[in-house]
């Protein structure tokens, strides 16, 4: 059996006085990709902050890498990069990379590498602020390659990319997971979605699939996943409100 | 904590400013110029340049590493960039330490350039020497920068952040000593000036400004300031929370 990079048991989060996860279960495969995918307010971004330990927890347990999330001994192996591209504007690419190197304990050798690999080689010497939303999110993207981390949660990296930097991307994804690095990514394109080893779909805080793209193809009927995507999305019942509905019904 | 990683916030930190020429010359050229109008507004009566000019090099660095800390902060907040760090392995006091390197630096030269400008063009008489106006202007960064980053915690943006300028440090400008000397003023007013910190910084200059000697009073003023510093940072770190709602 595959190890398992990640455990979520009962998980239950509230924010700002409302239940955003209802008891979630879960698990991640070592050195794979896996998508994390469903609608806005969903609570995927609550989820991610969850496993990289910055999320006050209701209930449950999260294991990363063996550990309980948000252990020090991890900080140095789990790489998080948030949706809006938190990098310095005011540094130049490579300020903003020795910067994070440093604080990652990584020799400086290690940037340009990085730098080649998001595709920012050229852009190296200029301003973040200066960059395009896309070039900035893979400048973010570099920064947290940097410290080489055995578990990436990426909040939407793709967003703002052209096709042909997201396919990149992907198949930088691809190679990180074949060297095994662990990858848990969240997206809104489902043609994305596709490319992932398998995919988790939350809805209103609660996980409505937890299968292959292939699995969840099939169940739903569809070749598309788009499509598998809305079936899934729209037919999903809370687990509360059909229980009601059966009592009411009887 | 480790020297790496401190040492390579203070870096980080002085290259996001050296990028911005203009708030460089500002946080530089500002202290100079006011304190020249200072002198010349008091032009008929050359003796309150005399009593209050030196007092003044203690305010700017306080009051430009206020500003500059809480503003630098908020962005750290808002763009999402402490939260990052906080999921790596930077300790808070290498975040602390590291800011508080940078800036005293930069108060360093802030305060050197003004000294420069005091003791060489303005004339004023400094007998305690330009070591300890350093010494106090350095610790009066500091203090700024801790306070600085404390308020910070409680702006969502810039604009409260540069908000709590007139609220939480012009008063402390009216009653320090500057002004009015302390023991003269109603004595609820002195009661509260007792317990703000920048009553202490210019105590110290006004302390340096009057005797040749590093006298008592001096040492725990500056001992006060810095005990204040360390205050407002640890209250700062409680505001640097790893995990949040």
């Amino acid at each position: 059996m595959a190890d398992i990079a990640v455990e979520v048991h009962g998980l239950v989060v509230d924010r700002g006085g409302r239940r955003v996860l209802h008891g979630l279960d879960f698990t991640v495969t070592a050195g794979s990709v896996t998508g994390l995918v469903g609608p806005s307010g969903g609570g995927k971004t609550t989820l991610m902050r969850c496993l990289v330990g910055v999320q006050r927890i209701v209930a449950g347990e999260v294991t990363v890498l063996g550990q309980p999330a948000g252990t020090a001994a991890l900080r140095a192996r789990v790489g998080y990069v948030t949706q809006a591209p938190s990098v310095y504007g005011d540094l130049s690419v490579r300020d903003n990379a020795r910067y994070f190197a440093a604080v990652a304990g990584v020799p400086t050798s290690r940037i340009d590498p990085v730098l080649h690999r998001v595709g920012l080689a050229r852009d190296a010497g200029a301003l973040v602020s200066r960059l395009s939303g896309g070039q900035q999110s893979r400048a973010s993207l570099a920064c947290a390659l940097l410290g080489e981390p055995d578990l990436l949660v990426l909040d939407e990296p793709t967003v703002g990319l052209d096709p042909v930097l997201r396919r990149d991307l992907w198949v930088l994804f691809a190679e990180l997971a074949a060297d095994g690095t662990t990858l848990l990514v969240s997206s809104h394109v489902m043609e994305e979605a596709g490319r992932c080893e398998r995919l988790l779909l939350l809805r209103d805080g609660r996980l409505v699939a937890d299968d292959t793209p292939a699995a969840i193809r099939s169940r739903t009927g569809t070749g598309d996943l788009d499509e598998a995507f809305l079936r899934l999305v729209e037919s999903a019942v809370p687990e509360t409100s059909a229980s009601e509905r059966e009592v009411s019904a009887t | 904590m480790s020297a790496r990683r401190t040492l390579a916030t203070a870096r980080r930190v002085l290259t996001q400013l050296r990028s911005d020429h203009r708030t460089i010359a500002l946080l530089l050229v500002v202290p100079c110029v006011l304190l020249t109008l200072f002198k010349y507004v008091y032009a008929s009566s050359p003796g309150v340049f005399d009593r209050a000019g030196l007092p003044m090099l203690g305010v700017f660095p306080l009051v430009t590493m206020f500003l500059v800390t809480s503003i630098a902060m908020v962005r750290e907040r808002t763009t999402g960039t402490l939260e990052r760090l906080l999921t790596t392995p930077l300790a808070k006091l290498d975040l602390l330490v590291g800011y508080a390197l940078a800036f005293g630096l930069l108060a360093l030269v802030q305060a050197g350039l003004v000294s420069a400008v005091a003791l060489g063009l303005l004339g004023l008489d400094i007998r305690a020497g330009v070591g300890v106006v350093l010494v106090v202007a350095v610790a009066n960064a500091l203090l700024g920068m801790a306070l600085g980053l404390l308020l910070s915690a409680f702006a969502q943006n810039e604009f409260q952040a540069v908000q709590f300028l007139p609220a939480g440090i012009l008063p402390q400008v009216l009653l320090c000593g500057l002004l009015t000397p302390r023991d003269r003023m109603a004595s609820w007013l002195t009661a509260v000036s007792d317990v703000l910190p920048m009553s202490y910084s210019v105590d110290a200059l006004v302390q340096a400004s009057r005797s040749a000697a590093v006298t008592s009073t001096l040492v725990t003023d500056v001992g006060i300031v810095l005990g204040c510093m360390v205050a407002a940072l640890a209250l700062g770190a409680v505001t640097l929370r790893r995990r949040t709602g």
